[in-house]
């Protein structure tokens, strides 16, 4: 009788009545293969792995992560309720102690979508991992959280909503921006000056298979979480850099997915992308939850799997060695370049357009931080899309100090009511949103 | 007229229906070692001064599979699987002549790895110089293509004397369950063929040669011919008996927690709107896990011969039991013995004394009167049975769905009926109608109720049908059926012949073809694109021959 070494839950929405249009990748047929897998496999009549009903997430969820405008409802459907529940759901039978690890395998995913939300992007629209991070943060007291996004696409949104925040390290592992979407991900963004490294961008190039990601992990990700000392990993365990992806360029095998989970550890990791329906998600799902539950996966691999036809040059292994160099400089350069960031030209400034291709949204930002030593600094965000009006948004952390506390208070207070059509507070001392329209 | 015959595990209930009206009963004691003796004592107290040529059908629930099962006493078979990419299949062997070999197939059906005749070939010849009889085959995804298992079970043939096919047993997706599943098939076929045949010339001889129907876990019967086909369809049907002979009394619409309390155990099922509900998967029997379809049922160890105790100043009841209630001269305090105490004895020749007596060291222990005891007893073997009820209930309500519209719609049964069958019912009812808002009943006949249910169960049976439209292929493996299909299949076609073959598959096993409820359990099609096309279509659907009452004049 099979028996998992690590007690493991899982939720598993496949969203069967739910796309973004017939022919999208992320459409109702993406996990039918893996669910057939799973349940051929008998994965959950393992002793010791759980299969849990997702919950649905609440606005104040939603609302203690994202500044959605104009409101949540206007940017969700009742499947990102559901795919963010799944992820909370796991997140507390993992807090509560009821499994030692757990995985949502849920769509839609979320990684893409930002701080603030008028849309969809990259087939997101709220973040689903930090809806789950924030809400452990506040029910479970939970301080020091580390990401691993896995994901072959760099995960900009999240790392916009933790770009300030000192207290969870964003490590991204992804196929260079130069040749993927979303075009960012660079090892330059590391974080804003309130939280100067604790963002860590590992831009891998195309054709990376399990030689290239794993010593990515073991050299570059373990040692920085071992300093890190984060009290909960998560992975956002994206699947598109399987080798048979078809709108990515990387040469992950699913026996790779599985190493890679073995070595990481993850408390808790949350499906993202991954479009090689047949092919890649039936197996790279099953490897990650034998890996995350502590069985034995040596007889998983893909039909067609020809390792040497998938092994990495020699270029792409000294390329990934000296960009392992340069991650752990920086990374063991952070106090200094904290200082070398803070005396730059108004480093509490910072203006961005936001593209969301899935729904083609522009949106500018113009942003304003608090440089503060005892938090992550109040946030001050005007946007503007070319859909609706202006709108400002305050944040102001969970662990915010008092001049930080009041200096958001006061840009909301103070805000000019007849310039933007909403007016956002996040207060997470309090953990709560209020929202002031246009006079 | 129609026998009802249920073996239980101390005594055997059988009935004889004329119509639905019961016009003879009886019980004989059980002999677990000789259930064929059982069996046929049961049947000649039924059918003494009856004209043979008046019975129209009997309906046998027996415990021999069960006990075959329970007691490892299961002949040596050959088992021969082949898994593919996954998890090492040598992590589901289920016997000592258990084989792993090459051949693989992926989720779609399609081949992935061949067979090797050879490595076939010298497990038959190993099987056969071993002297082993019987083998069984299973591949994974099998459901979606039986090529390989047939294949397998060819090459095996000329070695043994059967060789069962994991696909026959049931579409459902679980290749662990589906190994475990053909191999309590196949090792139960031996024992299970000669026991009915020997059924059948028994009765002869009496001049009985009406059909015979075997009860099902489902809730369902089959003919014994497809009994022999599939022995382990008749695994733990008892409680299948008690639910189908509490749907008569059961309301039209709501939910129905039914209780069927018997000496050692309260066994419970839940019917909505009359119609019992399945188990997701199959049947589990330590240590194996099945496709076997069954209803949903729960069992504790609470029942009118449970010993009563007080540990550590604690009042406990079961689970165990050890012998009947010291009413009876048996050797520990039950709650049987509490009704007596209560005055609310059976009447049927227990001794009051004996239970008071055999009840007061309790009461000392607990600080109470001998009366207070016995109720103390009373509410909470009645407490602790709607607490298990609770968290069936519970369990139900949290099994995931896989679609936006289930979750969101997702309705959430609350019990609004209790129904209760076995001995002690009416003491029961009376307590449990003050514990609990809705409606309790007793049904009717409550200590044969069983055997009544078994009477009167439809044949079921269930298919499940995949078509892929970029295949350009229907199939249905367990129904050994593979059609060509157009490129405009559509999800009403897919029904319609998911429909044509449950109907001639019901009437292989024995149904009435005026009388068969079919419903569709599960049905789902997805557009398949490649690239930014759609090359086809994806459907699945499940059906089944609802579990319900046959309908007599």
């Amino acid at each position: 009788m099979l028996q998992a070494k690590k007690k493991t839950g899982l939720v598993f929405f496949p969203a069967f009545d739910w796309a973004i249009s017939p022919t999208h990748p992320e459409r109702e047929e993406r996990l039918l293969y893996t669910q057939d897998q799973v349940f051929e496999e008998g994965l959950l009549d393992i002793d010791g792995i759980y299969e849990y009903k997702p919950d649905l997430v609440t606005i104040n969820d939603v609302q203690r992560v994202h500044f959605c405008v104009p409101d949540p409802w206007a940017v969700m459907t009742e499947s990102h309720f559901i795919s963010a529940g799944g992820a909370k759901t796991i997140g507390m039978a993992v807090m509560d102690g009821t499994v030692e690890r757990g995985f949502a395998i849920v769509r839609p995913p979320g990684h893409h979508a930002c701080r603030i939300v008028h849309g969809c992007r990259g087939f997101c629209n709220v973040n689903i991992e930090a809806i789950m991070i924030e809400y452990i943060r506040r029910a479970y007291g939970v301080k020091r959280i580390a990401i691993v996004d896995t994901d072959c696409h760099h995960g900009d949104g999240s790392q916009d909503i933790y770009w300030h925040d000192p207290n969870t390290l964003f490590i991204s592992l992804h196929q260079d921006g130069r040749t993927l979407y979303p075009g960012s991900g660079f090892l330059k963004e590391r974080g804003g000056p309130n939280a100067v490294g604790t963002t860590v961008n590992i831009p891998l190039p195309p054709n990376t298979s399990d030689e290239g990601f794993l010593y990515a992990i073991r050299e570059m990700v373990l040692p920085i979480l071992d300093e890190f000392k984060p009290e909960l990993i998560i992975n956002s365990a994206g699947q598109d850099n399987h080798y048979s992806d078809p709108i990515t360029n990387m040469n992950l095998s699913a026996r790779g997915y599985a190493e890679l989970t073995t070595l990481l550890k993850a408390d808790i990791a949350v499906l993202e992308g991954g479009y090689a329906i047949e092919g890649a998600l039936p197996y790279v799902n099953t490897g990650i939850i034998l890996a995350m539950a502590g069985l034995d996966y040596d007889h998983l691999s893909e039909p067609d799997y020809d390792p040497a036809a998938y092994r990495q040059s020699r270029e792409t292994t000294e390329y990934i060695h000296q960009l392992g160099e340069r991650v752990l400089e920086q990374w063991h350069n952070r106090e200094a370049l904290t200082r070398s960031v803070r005396s730059m030209d108004n480093p509490d400034q910072r203006t961005r357009n936001i593209y969301y291709d899935t729904d083609n949204i522009q949106e500018q930002q113009h942003e304003t931080i608090r440089i503060c030593d005892d938090c992550g600094g109040a946030l001050r965000i005007e946007s503007s899309a070319n859909r609706g009006q202006p709108i400002l948004a305050v944040h102001i952390p969970v662990d915010a100090c008092a001049a930080c506390q009041e200096q958001g208070h006061r840009w909301f207070d103070t805000a000019r009511r007849d310039q933007f059509a909403n007016i956002y507070l996040q207060d997470r001392t309090t953990d709560r949103y209020t929202s002031a329209n246009k006079k | 007229m129609i026998i009802g015959l249920d073996v239980g595990g101390t005594h055997t209930d059988v009935i004889l229906l004329d119509g639905r009206k019961l016009i003879r009963e009886a019980k004989v004691a059980t002999d677990p070692d000789n259930l064929f003796e059982t069996l046929i004592a049961g049947l000649n107290a039924i059918i003494e001064g009856i004209d043979p040529a008046a019975i129209q059908r009997a309906v046998l629930s027996t415990t021999l599979a069960t006990n075959l099962v329970a007691q490892q006493k299961l002949p040596e078979v050959g088992m021969v699987v082949a898994g593919g990419p996954g998890i090492d299949p040598r992590h589901f062997r289920t016997n000592e002549f258990y084989y792993t070999v090459d051949g693989a197939q992926d989720h779609r059906g399609r081949e992935i790895k061949t067979l090797d005749d050879n490595q076939l070939q010298s497990i038959g010849e190993e099987l056969q110089r071993r002297g082993i009889r019987y083998a069984g085959v299973v591949s994974k995804f099998s459901v979606r293509n039986s090529a390989q298992e047939e294949k397998m079970a060819a090459l095996l043939q000329p070695y043994v004397e059967r060789v069962f096919m994991g696909h026959c047993f049931s579409g459902s997706l679980n290749f662990p369950r589906r190994i475990a599943t053909t191999y309590l098939n196949c090792a139960v076929y031996p024992i299970h063929k000669k026991f009915f045949t020997a059924v059948q010339e028994s009765l002869a001889q009496k001049g009985l040669t009406m059909p015979i129907r075997i009860l099902r876990p489902d809730g369902g019967n089959m003919n014994i011919q497809s009994s022999v086909d599939h022995p382990a369809q008749t695994i733990l049907s008892g409680p299948s008996a008690s639910v189908m002979g509490a749907i008569s009394s059961a309301p039209a619409e709501g939910t129905c927690l039914v209780l069927d309390i018997g000496g050692t155990t309260t066994d419970m099922a839940v019917l909505i709107d009359k119609a019992p509900l399945l188990a997701p998967l199959g049947i589990e029997i330590t240590p194996y896990k099945t496709l076997i379809r069954a209803l949903l049922t729960h069992s504790i160890g609470i029942g009118g011969d449970s010993v009563v105790r007080v540990q550590d100043g604690e009042l406990t009841i079961g689970p165990d039991r050890i012998g009947k209630a010291m009413a009876y001269g048996g050797p520990e305090p039950t709650p049987t013995d509490a009704f007596y105490v209560l005055g609310k004895g059976g009447g049927d020749g227990g001794d009051a004394a004996k239970s008071r007596a055999g009840l007061a060291p309790i009461a000392e222990a607990l600080g109470l009167s001998v009366e207070e005891a016995a109720q103390r007893i009373f509410t909470s073997a009645c407490q602790t049975i709607l607490d298990a009820a609770e968290e069936m209930i519970k369990t139900i309500n949290s099994k995931p769905v896989y679609t936006v519209h289930e979750l969101w719609e997702g309705s959430q049964i609350r019990v609004s009926h209790i129904l209760i069958l076995g001995g002690p019912a009416p003491q029961f009812a009376n307590e449990l109608q003050t514990m609990f808002s809705g409606e309790v009943a007793v049904v009717p006949h409550h200590h044969v109720a069983n055997a009544i249910g078994c009477a009167l169960a439809r044949t079921t049976c269930e298919v499940i049908l995949f078509a892929d439209t970029d295949q350009g292929r229907a199939t249905s493996p367990s129904e050994n059926f593979s059609q060509k299909i157009p490129y405009n299949f559509s999800l009403d076609d897919a029904r319609a012949m998911a429909q044509d073959l449950l109907r001639k598959k019901a009437i292989q096993r024995g149904a009435n073809p005026n009388d068969m409820q079919t419903e569709v359990l599960e049905e789902s099609q997805f557009n398949m694109v490649r690239g930014f096309q759609t090359v086809g279509k994806n459907m699945r659907v499940r059906m089944q021959v609802k579990p319900g009452l046959i309908r007599v004049r």
